[in-house]
């Protein structure tokens, strides 16, 4: 069947998101899997343990990889010790931003708040703005015009998706962003979704992100070496960006836009153990987004229990994309397109008021 | 003016927990605090009119399920972002076994 491709308009001002809110599609209610209440509420219980422990692990793994990094330096067997920090600070903040911005991660709110914020100045996301994106981003998941954080547009420009490996879209707009904040202006779209109240600490908080970089800069300048912006600023946020991109882009990679139902627009995969660290358990995509407040350590518990009415999911990140890439190839040439995931015998999906 | 209706039992919530009471097409959400007490706000999130009793309570805090939204359910209060605007708290008295709820407040 042929698909006559139809611009989108991704921007939260533009066409589409007055057709979402025309059709229905804007803080609308999403399908749900039946879930007993008590079993829920044993799921969704708070514990310090568990990230305690991580977090120790994820500060000494910092440690060790700058450490041998330094005293390498400048050899190239300094490189692999690079490369596991440039993970560590590029990519495992990705899922510390997410689930302390959640405020699961934790059961003290302190411990989310100082992961939270140690995470968005490392993957260079505005604290306020970001958690704001991403309260809309579950309210409205995938749906054009109305959800800021879409990763893959269509038709999709698979220029744009090689770079976002490198983060050099992300930092580009990142630091754009930052100086903007910095000088006291949000952008038309952001105040769709951040509240006037909240906007002064959007300019403060941009203000000393900004001092810090600069004195970064500074400094390196100062020793006449790159050394310190290797550890600190846009570098490593650069050259550590590639696994949270690999993993970010299962979530929704090639699935259905506009639709109410989890599970036709995100993937659960299965992953290995160290992923599943860096990746604090987002693997479990349909899963979190179903119930958001199951903290990620439970959320392999939550996958058991709504198996039933789950597609299967992906069995590794290679599986996934064998269906991601040769899916977002042909939204280049077909944006409606979309994979269709295969539910349980007898389980009906929730379509789109739309289709 | 007073107006108290019967919500539920006593022992219909569970301590550290929340129910759903739905009354002439406005919804509110009770609460058994884990001092044994029992509280009432409106039913719905002031900020996504999420329902609130399919949240997580933690002492006197209730949590939105969609968006960690956070009031203390004991006076309605945004305890911080996404929530910014405060619940109302309804007067809440236990009669032989029995919530009550005052909607005149």
């Amino acid at each position: 069947m042929t698909v006559i491709a139809t611009p989108r308009d991704y921007g939260l001002l533009g066409r589409d998101a007055k057709i979402a809110e025309e059709m229905g599609l804007a803080s609308a209610q999403w399908y749900q899997c039946p879930m007993p209440r008590k079993r829920l509420k044993e799921l969704m219980q708070r514990r310090n343990a568990p990230a305690i422990g991580d977090t120790l692990v994820w500060f000494a793994s910092f440690i060790i990889t700058a450490g041998f990094a330094i005293y390498f330096w400048p050899s190239w067997i300094s490189l692999p010790f690079f490369l596991a920090y440039g993970v560590l600070y590029g990519s495992s903040t990705d899922s510390r931003w997410h689930e302390c911005g959640h405020g699961t991660a934790f059961k003290t709110r302190w411990m989310n708040d100082a992961v939270y914020y140690i995470a968005c100045f490392m993957i260079m996301r505005e604290p306020t703005v970001w958690r704001w994106s991403h309260t809309r981003h579950h309210t409205d998941t995938i749906i054009v015009g109305r959800d800021p954080e879409i990763a893959i547009m269509r038709p999709t420009v698979i220029a744009k998706v090689i770079l976002s490996f490198f983060a050099i879209p992300q930092t580009w707009a990142a630091i754009k962003s930052m100086i903007g904040h910095a000088v006291g202006r949000v952008t038309p779209e952001e105040a769709t979704f951040i509240p006037e109240m909240e906007r002064s600490k959007v300019y403060l908080v941009s203000r000393v992100t900004l001092v810090i970089h600069l004195a970064v800069i500074a400094f390196s300048i100062k020793i006449g070496s790159i050394l310190p912006m290797l550890f600190i600023g846009p570098l490593p946020t650069m050259y550590g960006a590639w696994v949270h991109v690999m993993t970010g882009l299962t979530q929704h990679g090639g699935l259905a836009e506009n639709v109410l139902d989890h599970r036709l627009n995100s993937r659960t995969v299965y992953m290995n153990p160290v992923l599943r660290f860096i990746y604090w358990n987002m693997n479990y995509h349909i899963e979190h987004h179903m119930f958001p407040m199951v903290p990620y350590h439970a959320l392999p518990a939550l996958h058991e229990e709504l198996k039933p009415y789950m597609p299967p999911p992906a069995t590794s990140v290679f599986a996934a994309y064998r269906e991601i890439i040769p899916a977002i190839l042909r939204q280049a040439r077909e944006p409606l397109w979309h994979i269709e995931p295969k539910l349980p015998t007898g389980v009906s999906p929730v379509v789109s008021p739309m289709e | 003016m007073s107006q108290w209706i019967e919500v539920c039992g006593v022992d219909d919530i569970d301590e550290e927990d929340v129910m759903r009471f739905d009354h002439k097409g406005q919804t509110f959400a009770i609460y058994h605090s884990p001092d044994h007490k029992f509280y009432a706000t409106d039913g719905l999130c002031t900020h996504e009119k999420v329902h609130l009793a399919d949240g997580l309570v933690m002492d006197h805090i209730i949590e939105c399920p969609k968006h960690n939204g956070r009031f203390d359910y004991r006076n309605g209060a945004a305890k911080g972002a996404p929530a910014c605007v405060n619940l109302k708290a309804y007067p809440v008295r236990v009669e032989a076994g029995k919530v009550m709820i005052d909607l005149g407040a």
